[in-house]
């Protein structure tokens, strides 16, 4: 144990805080996965379920009976694979945007240093402070009509993208980072005659690669969860999310809750494969996150 | 040249941040529905705001979610944080489990509480009636709809602050300890005078943060209760209603959205007085 806590090692050698320890630990351990792993149980169990078994609502460990029968429903009656592919083209779509919008922006501000760099980064910064809640209205009524272009984005992607890469918190964290890349690295390039972009492309991107990792990551979760954005922008039915898909079917009560519960389970899978996969950089990016509002 | 690069961020800020905090002052001065061109109508659409009875129970219920919220996922994750803290086993489990939640679609997850929740044969009634308690209406009763939802939302959310609190836990100074220990100090004590004072400024930003999040609390009451019911509408649920489900009336909804805005501004501020003392 590398940090020493409340309790000492050496407390922790007495028979009686032994015995005492132990219990604590098979106490938390039961109730964290009753808690928390219980209810993703139930959810993935459920769909294999039959409706009969999942009606009479006894707590049981293993379906009687399990079938993927509600998942085979799902997919189909839902459409879910529709509305999956919509999900995932939405998300892979606004990290590439948010990627691209971020990085050249963080990196003009850390390395080019424009007229006005620090009071444009401030306003950036600015807007994570600002609740989303209070921009809800007015941001829905620049999407229907953007001021200058006209252009409505309602059920267009980019009325998703756009709003997602102004994200003050990707900008702040690509900066800080950019900041610590040293001058002369990039000087040495500027002398070898690399183009602005090239040195950005071929030096600063590749020296970013953890802080890029992670916040692909966040960007992509980020665009999987949401859920009032895209109901509100994606009005047409067929282009909703997965999210928004199966809120508007289950309000209309018409799905058997079996295969409800079995379509949740897939929309929440790829979140947990990448949590799975990702853990490490997605705890780790917490304290990062620890700055955003 | 820097503009160049600049430019995409610029437009993607300016037209989805800095104008629409703009637009919504200037929106809650005028009367639009969308269909005819807006009009400048004063302060028209704050009378109509201060005259609608929603107004002081959506108000009302914000206060009772957020000072419930306190009580439940502010308390809960430095508890569980400290807990956790002391377990030398399974520890990369605690954090996966605990943070799972997280990772789901928060629609899902009131979703799947709407499932638990449900009276007739819900999780949560099956298993009281098993163990002979009484049972409970859930989110369909006034008296605890707004504890339920309070429950949902800290399920779901406490994760990212235990895991924010454990690694506040990990700097913790080890002498600290070692000399509360040599002093006799019971651990109630030590969690008292020593864990609990050393997490001081982390226990700020978060009351400050869950503070404003709670308030703008929407998927919840939205899902599992509905932006009808007015025993548990909510100030952002109230904001839907004006602009997207019943009035169709944005300048409304602007209206609420910047009292809402003020008032959470002055957390803004405050996490921003805090946060800079903190780093200079």
């Amino acid at each position: 144990m590398a940090t020493r806590t409340l309790l000492s090692d050496i407390a922790l050698k007495r028979p009686r805080t032994r015995a005492v320890y132990f219990a604590v630990l098979a106490a938390t351990t039961l109730a964290v996965a009753a808690v928390f792993l219980y209810p993703l149980y139930w959810m993935a169990t459920a769909g294999l379920k039959t409706p009969a078994e999942f009606a009479a609502q006894s707590v049981t460990v293993l379906p009687h009976d399990p079938s993927a029968s509600a998942y085979g429903d799902a997919w189909n009656h839902m459409r879910i694979p529709h509305f999956f592919l919509n999900t995932v083209y939405y998300a892979f779509g606004g990290w590439l945007v948010q990627l691209g919008v971020d990085v050249c922006a963080a990196y003009a501000l850390s390395k080019l240093r424009p007229v006005l760099g620090k009071a444009i980064f401030a306003g950036m910064l600015a807007t994570l402070m600002l609740p989303v809640a209070a921009l809800l209205v007015p941001a829905y009524l620049t999407v229907t009509d953007l001021p200058v272009l006209h252009l409505n984005l309602l059920n267009s992607p980019w009325g998703l993208w756009l709003p997602a890469a102004a994200n003050g918190f990707n900008i702040y964290v690509l900066k800080r980072f950019f900041d610590n890349i040293p001058h002369e690295i990039l000087e040495a390039a500027a002398v070898d005659g690399a183009s602005r972009l090239k040195t950005l492309t071929r030096i600063v991107l590749p020296l970013s690669r953890p802080v890029l990792a992670v916040i692909s990551i966040f960007s992509i979760i980020g665009m999987w969860k949401d859920f009032l954005w895209p109901m509100l922008v994606m009005q047409d039915p067929d282009k909703q999310t997965l999210s928004v898909a199966l809120q508007r079917l289950s309000a209309s009560s018409q799905v058997p809750p079996t295969e409800m519960i079995a379509g949740m389970t897939i929309a929440a899978l790829p979140m947990i494969v990448i949590f799975v996969i990702f853990q490490r950089h997605i705890l780790g990016g917490l304290s990062a996150g620890a700055v955003k509002g | 040249m820097a503009y160049a690069f600049l430019s995409a961020g610029l437009v993607c800020f300016g037209l989805f941040s800095w104008y629409p905090l703009v637009r919504s002052i200037t929106l809650s001065l005028q009367q639009d529905n969308l269909v005819t061109d807006p009009q400048w109508v004063g302060l028209d659409n704050y009378r109509t705001l201060f005259d609608d009875p929603l107004l002081g129970i959506a108000i009302r219920n914000t206060l009772e979610f957020t000072g419930l919220a306190l009580v439940f996922g502010y308390a809960i994750p430095i508890a569980m944080a400290i807990l956790l803290n002391e377990l030398r086993h399974f520890n990369t489990f605690f954090r996966l489990a605990v943070y799972l939640p997280v990772m789901l679609p928060p629609i899902v997850s009131a979703m799947l509480w709407q499932f638990f929740y449900d009276p007739g044969q819900g999780l949560f009634n099956t298993l009281l009636h098993g163990a002979h308690l009484p049972t409970s209406q859930w989110v369909q009763s006034p008296r605890t709809a707004m504890l339920s939802l309070v429950l949902v939302s800290t399920w779901a959310n406490m994760g990212g602050s235990t895991l924010m609190y454990l690694a506040a836990l990990q700097s913790v100074p080890p002498e600290l300890y070692e000399s509360s220990e040599m002093d006799g100090a019971s651990l109630w004590r030590r969690i008292w005078h020593i864990t609990l004072p050393q997490l001081r400024f982390i226990m700020l930003v978060m009351l400050l943060l869950q503070i404003t999040a709670t308030m703008q609390v929407f998927i919840e009451p939205f899902q599992l209760t509905g932006f009808t019911n007015p025993d548990t509408i909510t100030v952002m649920t109230l904001i839907y209603r004006y602009a997207f489900a019943v009035n169709q009336d944005f300048g409304l909804a602007a209206a609420l959205s910047v009292l809402l805005f003020v008032v959470l501004s002055a957390f803004a501020a405050l996490y921003l007085r805090i946060t800079r003392e903190q780093t200079v």
